[in-house]
């Protein structure tokens, strides 16, 4: 067989796949790396002699009352006396314009604009760090959502200030105990206009008047609810609005003298009520300056800035209240607030512009040191080219400042120059999403779908030689690499790996697609016309409109939220399908008498009634174990937060956390017992098949290795569900064993995987006439592929299967009638008929206990449920095989129907869910990476893998255990449905799995198939997901929902790959494994 | 070939699509403060109800139903109870597919078993009508050459437009658009309901088209 070929063929599919994935994620996911320093009072920012600390300085400002109103459009914040009939958000905040107009020393409005995405917590990160927060801020401490950055609630907790906060409770999260008080409030209730709003209130008027607070921070919600719920051209929104309006009013009235009021919203929002985007309505917020005390030099001139980017706020706070810029802001102060060279007298205690422009140009020129030195997603020559304007300014300045001449006004503007460029690099790098890169990624994906859905299709022809092959796709690819990477660098000067890989890509797809496409009309042309792929009828049949509908509900934030149960529902849909169309189709009842048939008019069926009745009652008792683990695997589910009332379920925490001692012992004896039963069925099933026999290595690892593995996961449960005050005096003991039973559980499986993979063979083979066997002159030997060893395995199995060796064409007349006046094979063989498939099986199992090591005790009941799935789905798979004759009307043919594929890939996805997995960052299961390694791991490659492992447990599972659908009707198939059948002269002999074996050109094909169709499977719901985050990335939802799903689909989908290559590789290598076997016995028939 | 067949079952769905709307119709007028969403489970019983007594008043007048073999009065209460006792088991039957579909299991339990009763009064009745309390004769029916008469690819219509209707009714109630009708049943109750309706138009126009086609073995 044309091992090499399937693997090729399968690597380059995944191949193409992956680089769709890495575009589009590349342009949609925005990654940055967090710098974890801290600027501190001791800063040399200034120049002079002597160091002087920072924060000693007075600061312009004692207190600041920080008012956020979410969602404050720039619109809402104009006042326009001339505009007769005000829309409902229209005039509905004149203190604002009264003040500015009637007190312009004091007071300031500016737009303030917000960097994408402009959703609540990425914008509250961007105003207290100034930095422009991408979606995946990659930092030490995946697991929780605080900010460990530098941010200004830290510096003023780093002074002393006392920071009191009240409202929205997204803050708590984000700087957890970082508060002197907090009071906030559930956020989550887009429906709830109020509860924020009036808990603040309650409390913001008494907290002003006290002198228990600094600085003060109010969040009201009510505003950007209202939007989310009503839209903002609604009565609701002007009372909202005036209510607000009322509230800043009062804040006004009890304004102290050294009091900075900003009032300001995070983003704005669209016409119907929405943000998260990147359009100026939804980035155009309001800031609104204002103190009792004048706080502008000058009356608004023409040097006023149009608009206030969000970062700015950053570096003026924190520069007016005397705290350090926290060190990876890349705002730029604000220039009016700080007085013009030669005013600082009237000013008490603030900074003049020119010194407000350096401190704040070095503290940036400090952090792009630092950052280039962690990534390289700046590129170099921007960089370079910011680092000499920025040592040029330095020079400049701090001549001038040695002079003691007056600045001159051209040194302010290049600073500011400088400033501003650095801050469009880094928005360039990070804040911009690539649509050309998404379209590449959207496109690349799409076409690797449909070379997918081709290949497997043409996967016969391809694995014939006569087929489109491999070798020019992969030669157009390299070509295509080639000339974008030339192609980049006479145009650019440097290489972009994504562009070259993209068309790398492309251009073997559509070679490929292109050589398939006329390769296929000329099979047409040769034998006629046939059905197309695509009609509608095809695609409204349910084993590919379950797909669809699949792919359908990745594209809605509440499917997406209900997934688990959505798929539960589609894998139930699609297994009811199975019995309903065979009765549709006639083959689930033995047919009736029927005069015409019983007169031989009609062929006689080709199953006998009891055979028919036998395998749908299998069929039926399967679908019904299917249905129940279905059923019972809802239980396992965590919950989202969006889903409001749902209990997570208690078998997800760890033992050790249960209080109540029966319950403990409870789930522990469950568990237990579900080990045992996942040992016990592994085992049984082998040894039915009569694998358990020879002295192999897998046979050792099927005996052994799988008894200790899960004696050392009990004991390993055992121990780490004890309390640890109950046994102290074994508390070292308790402690060495937490370390190294796991570690000798891993040992372990390593060990059985290993032998598994060297030693593949569960093949015993007894020889009968040993010594006339050798002989040449006697016939050819013969064996079977029978079960037991023992006489009395011997009888309670099926008739032994003889499996003759010698093809009919290798035979000659003499060798066969010899073997007939025998009459006894010469070499009995036992568990051959099982050979491919159980190596596979017993690789799932161990690889299904270390998975489980990773998981909550109580998860065992979980995949024991997956594996008595599994099983459902295999025989059900091997019953409608054999009721609709498949076998039986054609020798080899193989292929795997849609239907079964389908099932078994909604079923991984299911199986996440049922583990207790969720498509969100804050639901990945972190204990994970200490099993093991309770003191935690110096470097992260290894607890990233062990998380990676529990993560996507079903899917590993699922896909290396795919080639079993290709094994199981064999394995499961009735003698007496060929009986009688000339389907060939060589299928009469072979049994079971040795079919596939005399057939290696169809073996290959439908392993092609099977392994194409499954990925087409997976591809297609990663496309859909891709889609999803492509079509609605203005969503609300999209950073919440479809983002974070994007991420776990294509992180699963390259798991699934990778160990559906691991499982393919595994029974490649079985089969030469096997064809050595055979070489060993029989010389002189080597193929 | 039959006009007069085709012309009788569009006149029968006609009756009994009558007797739906009616049974929404007439309550909204007798009874007070009466919806389709608000007092669901009242709207769902009315229409089985409806649909129930006339779909067997039409089928024992026209005589569809199998002649039975004996006619003595025991046999016949025989099977009227036989009919009684599988149309509850198959309340049971379809309840339990329903909770397994995911269904809540214990706190809206009514409203699941009225689901459980509309669907038996849309398709397991009519199987009773045409083929009597014979479980074999109705799994037969379902298969492609299992259709012994016209109204047997009616049923099959009618039976698979229900059961499709009532599975596309479970999709809205994932979305979180807060309409009434997404509450459960409704959404699958309406559903099934506008299957049933659309079967009951479709069998017989279906028929009509596919009449030159048709061909049934005799009994």
């Amino acid at each position: 067989m044309k091992r090499l070929r399937v693997l090729w063929l399968l690597l380059w599919m995944c191949a193409l796949y992956a680089v769709g994935i890495y575009l589009f994620v590349g342009g949609f996911l925005l990654v940055r790396l967090e710098v974890n320093r801290t600027s501190t009072c001791g800063d040399v920012l200034q120049p002079g002699e002597e160091p002087k600390d920072f924060c000693r300085v007075r600061p312009r400002f004692r207190r600041a009352v920080l008012l956020i109103v979410d969602a404050l459009k720039i619109d809402f914040a104009w006042f326009d006396p001339n505009n007769a009939a005000p829309r409902a958000y229209e005039n509905k905040l004149p203190v604002l314009e009264e003040t500015v107009s009637s007190r312009p020393a004091h007071s300031r409005l500016y737009p303030f604009r917000a960097d994408p995405p402009t959703t609540t917590m990425q914008r509250i990160k961007g105003f207290t760090t100034g930095s422009l927060p991408t979606f995946v801020d990659v930092g030490n401490n995946f697991a929780s959502t605080a900010i460990l950055e530098d941010n200004l609630i830290h510096q003023f907790g780093q002074v002393g200030k006392r920071v009191v906060f009240m409202g929205d409770d997204t803050w708590e999260n984000l700087f957890p105990k970082k508060f002197h008080r907090s009071l906030p409030f559930p956020s989550f209730n887009v429906k709830d206009l109020h509860t924020v709003d009036n808990g603040i209130l309650q409390h913001l008027y008494t907290t002003m008047v006290g002198d228990d607070w600094d600085v003060l921070v109010a969040h009201f919600l009510g505003v950007d609810h209202c939007g989310h719920r009503f839209g903002p051209d609604h009565p609701a929104m002007a009372d909202k609005l005036t209510q607000m309006d009322g509230v800043i009013r009062s804040v006004m009235d009890r304004l102290q003298n050294d009091t900075l009021l900003v009032v300001m919203g995070d983003h704005g929002m669209t016409d119907t009520g929405d943000h998260g985007g990147e359009s100026q309505k939804e980035t155009d917020a309001a800031i609104f300056l204002y103190s009792p005390s004048p706080l502008f030099s000058a009356p608004p001139s023409q040097s006023e800035p149009d608009v206030v980017p969000q970062t700015d706020l950053v570096p003026t706070l924190a520069l007016l209240l005397g705290v350090p810029i926290p060190y990876s802001s890349v705002g730029q102060v604000l220039l009016p607030v700080f007085p013009p060279h030669g005013q600082t007298e009237d000013a008490v205690g603030g900074l003049t512009q020119l010194e407000a422009l350096w401190i704040n140009a070095k503290q940036v020129n400090r952090f792009l040191e630092t950052y280039s030195g962690m990534a390289k997603d700046i590129p170099a020559e921007s960089l370079s080219q910011l680092k000499a304007e920025f040592s040029r300014l330095s020079s400049e300045y701090l001549a001038t400042v040695r002079q003691g001449r007056p600045p001159s006004p051209q040194l302010a503007a290049s600073l500011q120059a400088y400033l501003t460029s650095v801050r469009d690099t880094c928005r360039a790098t990070w804040a911009r999403f690539s649509p050309l890169k998404m379209a590449a990624g959207l496109a690349i994906l799409a076409f690797a779908c449909l070379t997918c859905f081709v290949l497997s299709e043409l996967s016969l022809a391809l694995i014939r030689e006569d087929g489109p092959g491999l070798r020019a796709p992969v030669v157009a690819a390299l070509m295509a690499g080639v000339c974008a990477a030339v192609g980049q660098l006479s145009a650019r000067g440097y290489v972009e790996v994504a562009w070259c890989l993209a068309a790398a890509a492309l251009s073997s797809e559509l070679l490929f697609l292109w050589r398939a496409r006329r390769f296929g009309t000329a099979a047409a042309e040769m034998n006629g016309p046939r059905a197309s792929w695509l009609t509608p009828r095809r695609l409204l049949a349910p084993p590919l409109l379950v797909p669809l509908l699949r792919c359908a509900s990745l594209l809605s934030d509440s499917y997406v939220i209900a997934e688990g149960r959505v798929v539960t529902f589609l894998v139930f849909s699609l297994a009811l399908y199975i019995p309903i169309r065979l009765n549709w189709d006639g083959l689930l009842l033995p047919p009736s008498h029927d005069p015409l048939k019983a007169a031989g008019l009609l062929p006689s069926p080709a199953l006998s009634p009891s055979t028919v009745r036998k395998e749908s009652g299998t069929l039926l008792a399967c679908l019904g174990l299917l249905v129940g683990s279905l059923y019972l695997s809802l239980s396992f589910h965590a919950c989202r937060e969006e889903q409001g009332t749902c209990q997570p379920s208690p078998f997800l925490s760890p033992l050790s956390r249960l209080q109540d001692n029966r319950l403990k012992n409870l789930h522990y004896v469950l568990s237990v017992l579900a080990l045992g039963l996942w040992t016990y069925l592994l085992r049984r099933c082998l040894r039915h098949y009569g694998n358990l026999n020879s002295a192999s290595g897998t046979v050792f690892a099927a005996r052994w290795v799988l008894l200790l593995l899960s004696v050392c996961l009990a004991l390993y449960w055992a121990v780490s569900a004890t309390p640890e005050d109950s046994f102290r005096n074994l508390a070292e003991l308790i402690g060495l064993a937490q370390l190294a039973l796991p570690r000798v559980a891993f040992c372990l499986l390593g060990l059985g995987l290993s032998l598994i993979w060297l030693d593949p063979l569960t093949v015993f083979a007894k020889t009968r006439a040993a010594a006339s066997a050798r002989s040449a002159s006697l016939p050819p030997p013969c064996y079977r592929a029978s079960t037991g060893i023992s006489p009395q395995a011997e009888l309670h199995h099926l008739i032994p299967q003889i499996y003759q060796r010698m093809r009919r064409s290798l035979d000659d007349g003499e060798a066969s009638g010899g073997v007939e006046a025998d009459g006894r094979p010469a070499v009995e063989a036992y568990g051959l008929g099982t050979v491919y498939s159980a190596p596979l099986l017993l690789f799932c199992g161990l690889l299904g206990m270390g998975l489980l090591l990773l998981h909550p005790e109580a998860m065992a009941l979980s995949f024991l449920l997956l594996l008595l799935e599994m099983g459902a789905l295999l025989h059900i798979h091997a019953s409608s095989t054999t009721l609709s004759g498949l076998h039986a009307t054609c020798p080899g043919g193989f292929n795997v129907p849609w239907t079964p594929v389908v099932l078994w890939s909604l079923a991984a996805t299911q199986f996440f869910h049922a583990t207790g997995h969720l498509p969100t960052f804050p639901s990945i299961q972190w204990g994970a990476a200490f099993v093991g390694f309770p003191d935690g791991h110096t470097g992260t490659v290894l607890p990233a893998s062990l998380v990676t492992l529990n993560t996507f447990a079903s899917h590993i599972l699922f896909s290396a255990g795919c080639p079993l659908l290709l094994f199981w009707p064999l394995v499961c198939e009735v003698r007496g449905s060929r009986a009688g059948r000339a389907c060939g002269e060589e299928g009469e002999d072979a049994a079971m799995e040795m079919r596939l074996r005399e057939n290696p050109q169809q073996f290959s094909s439908a392993l092609l198939q099977l392994s194409t169709r499954y990925l087409f499977v997976l591809g297609a719901q990663v496309f859909a997901s891709v889609c999803a985050a492509a079509i609605l990335r203005r969503h609300l939802m999209v950073w919440k929902v479809f983002a974070p799903k994007l991420m776990f689909e294509a992180s699963g989908f390259l798991v699934s790959s990778a160990s559906l290559l691991i499982g393919v590789t595994l029974v490649l290598r079985v089969d030469v494994a096997v064809s050595r076997w055979f070489k060993r016995l029989i010389p002189d028939a080597s193929r | 070939m039959w006009g007069h067949e085709i012309r009788a079952m569009a006149s029968t769905h006609a009756i009994i699509a009558a007797s739906v709307f009616m049974a929404t119709v007439l309550p909204a007028a007798l009874v007070r403060g009466f919806s389709v969403y608000g007092t669901h489970l009242l709207w769902l019983y009315s229409v089985s109800g409806a649909v129930t007594a006339v779909s067997v008043a039409v089928f024992w007048l026209l005589g569809i139903t199998p002649p039975t073999k004996k006619h003595t009065v025991g046999y016949k209460l025989s099977r009227l109870f036989r009919s009684c006792l599988y149309f509850f088991l198959s309340c049971l039957f379809f309840h339990t597919v329903v909770v397994l579909y995911g269904a809540p299991m214990i706190e809206s339990a009514l409203e699941t078993f009225s689901l459980a009763v509309l669907l038996t009064s849309l398709t397991t009745l009519r199987c009773l009508c045409v083929h009597g309390p014979n479980v074999q004769a109705w799994i037969r029916v379902f298969s492609r050459h299992g259709a012994m008469s016209v109204w047997d690819t009616c049923l099959q219509i009618t039976v698979a437009c229900t059961l499709v209707g009532a599975w596309v009714g479970a999709f809205p109630i994932p979305l979180d658009w807060d309409r009434p009708w997404q509450v459960w049943p409704v959404s699958c109750s309406l559903g099934s309901t506008i299957g049933f309706l659309t079967g009951l138009v479709a069998a017989p126009a279906w028929i009509h088209y596919h009449r030159k086609h048709l061909t049934y073995k005799c009994k």
